[in-house]
């Protein structure tokens, strides 16, 4: 049997965490098939079908799919779970709203945010923010499973000619209704793919004061995070939190600034390949994470810091 | 207009989990436990709207070991009018708690059921979309803001990209964010108070639900140890090591 990815998609592009989820629903089979549901996307049918690890796309192409529902969403890969060994899709905001529909309709419990595919049935995924990790086994015929897309490589998009395959819309849902979307845009690179990330917490004491941050973040072509103190503090809106209940990043250079370092914080950063506190208190717990740990002032520190990055002429863009 | 919360009883979010050597589980002994995080802010909200008249009744709700009632009992302590207690032993999977809430929906017939986005200990986030599918309800998740109107409620979610606001006809299935409000502390004389109202318990076996885990849980482990990092004396060691030693500028 195959199984069956959905994508995440704006009708023009694919998400770059659905490139993530395919990696990972290759390794459970490669038989992999994406479902594409949305309205005049036939771009993203093709983008997708260029994907060298994508075998097929089915594609439903209808204007009550012009914004994402859950709702509506469930019910057209209902029509078409019963050929598949497993439903899959990223565990971001996307995937976490919509997965458990589909899986309850199916009497399926659900296997949220793996980290690791094990075999097609059993895998690793972390708990309790992360301070610890299970090897779970699904006992169910079928399964629905949601990928943590920074655990896994984003897939080769060029070189593959799948069949797309164009399939019926769904009934729509009558008791939603989609209102708006405030995306915040940004010429920085994504928070949760920057090869570099600068966050700021509660010592930053201001929101004007996140400016220091935007600075080195412009240096770095870094993106910009924030601990939840931050955000719930007014500082910096809420798509740049990263923890628990924000995003987790795992870039290769993340640097933590005026941030103590609560559990549900270290669990969005504490994959990231080096880690860099800079915190007066140097008791703070983000010193147990850090490979650098900067004990400063960082009104001191963060100026000084830039005035040194300047000095270098080499930065990685 | 009637509402249903639903409260899970979990390690409280300030202790270090420690797992069990033998890879059974997380230590639970003698561990502080709380309300789960944000099942407190769908609290908060319901009370919210029943203060400000749109709402009649807040019916706590908790699925759990016989202590899982503390949950309830503090959600009574808040402003919830009364509880029920859904008694099940042993590893409860969000499907299986999905199936009991729909059975006590039936029963109570709320125009709506808060809850958390996520429980911090098994961190699943499924409970409320599962729920939502059972009863064909429609459903708004990661709520930072909600609207009561007459028959529907405006919602604001927190996405990846920013914010999203949907409109949903009621009753629906709302799953609350940190960020939808600031949780009150119950007053003393609200917690004497609360151990007079009623607490309802329910045998999950009478509730005709399976309960079986369908999940196998074949070990719980300690994540990789990062190794000990070294404290450096100024920004210009800082940048240098960044530069020479981790190689990542």
């Amino acid at each position: 049997m195959s199984v069956l990815l959905i994508a995440e998609h704006n009708n023009k592009e694919v998400k770059p965490f659905t490139l993530n989820a395919i990696t990972a629903s290759s390794q459970i089979d490669q038989d992999l098939h994406v479902l594409l549901i949305g309205s005049k996307a036939d771009d993203v049918a093709k983008s997708l079908s260029e994907i060298p690890l994508v075998k097929k796309v089915l594609h439903i192409d209808h204007e009550i799919y012009e914004n994402y529902i859950a709702e509506n969403y469930t019910a057209a890969i209902l029509k078409h779970a019963d050929k598949y060994s497993h439903i899959i899709c990223s565990a971001n905001t996307f995937g976490k709203n919509l997965m458990p529909r589909v899986a309850a309709l199916l009497d399926i419990s659900q296997v949220s945010d793996i980290i690791k595919v094990i075999s097609p049935d059993t895998f690793l995924r972390p708990i309790y923010a992360g301070n610890a990790f299970a090897t779970v086994k699904s006992n169910d015929e079928k399964k629905c499973v949601t990928i943590r897309p920074t655990s896994f490589e984003a897939a080769e998009t060029t070189g593959g000619s799948a069949e797309i395959e164009k399939i019926d819309a769904a009934d729509q849902t009558e008791n939603t209704k989609f209102i708006n979307r405030e995306e915040i845009k940004s010429d920085r690179p994504e928070l949760g793919t920057a090869r570099i990330v600068i966050s700021g917490g509660r010592g930053l004491q201001s929101g004007e004061n996140f400016k220091l941050i935007t600075d080195v973040a412009d240096k770095l072509n870094a993106a910009i995070g924030a601990s939840r103190a931050a955000v719930d503090a007014g500082y910096i809106t809420n798509e740049h939190q990263v923890g628990q209940t924000g995003k987790v990043v795992v870039p290769d250079l993340y640097i933590a600034v005026g941030i103590s370092g609560a559990i549900q914080h270290l669990a969005g950063m504490k994959e990231s390949k080096v880690i860099v506190a800079i915190n007066k208190d140097g008791e703070a717990p983000i010193f147990s994470v850090a490979d650098y740990g900067l004990e400063a002032d960082l009104f001191e520190a963060l100026p000084q810091f830039l005035e040194e990055l300047n000095k270098l002429n080499t930065i990685q863009k | 207009m009637k509402i249903l919360v639903a409260v899970k009883r979990v390690i409280d979010y300030n202790v270090q989990i420690r797992v069990k050597e033998d890879g059974s589980g997380v230590v639970t002994d003698n561990v502080k436990m709380s309300t789960n995080p944000p099942d407190d802010n769908a609290i908060e909200e319901a009370v919210k709207i029943k203060e400000s008249g749109k709402a009649t009744e807040i019916i706590a709700v908790t699925v759990g070991e016989e202590k899982a009632q503390e949950t309830v009992r503090k959600a009574l302590a808040v402003g919830a009018d009364r509880g029920i207690h859904v008694k099940v032993d042993g590893i409860i999977e969000p499907l299986a708690v999905s199936k009991i809430l729909k059975k006590i929906v039936e029963k109570e017939n709320p125009d709506l059921v808060f809850m958390g986005k996520q429980a911090i200990d098994d961190d699943c986030n499924q409970t409320g979309q599962m729920l939502a599918a059972h009863l064909n309800w429609p459903q708004a998740t990661f709520a930072s803001k909600i609207e009561v109107n007459d028959k529907s409620l405006q919602v604001t979610r927190e996405v990846d990209e920013g914010l999203e606001t949907i409109e949903v006809n009621t009753p629906a299935i709302v799953t609350c964010d940190l960020r939808l409000n600031e949780p009150r502390y119950a007053s003393l004389p609200n917690i004497m108070k609360a151990k007079k109202k009623p607490i309802e318990q329910i045998n999950a076996s009478d509730l005709g639900v399976d309960t079986n885990p369908r999940i196998e849980h074949i070990k719980i482990e300690e994540p990789p140890k990062r190794k000990a990092g070294i404290k450096v004396a100024s920004v210009e060691e800082l940048v240098q090591k960044l530069k020479n030693e981790a190689k990542v500028i």
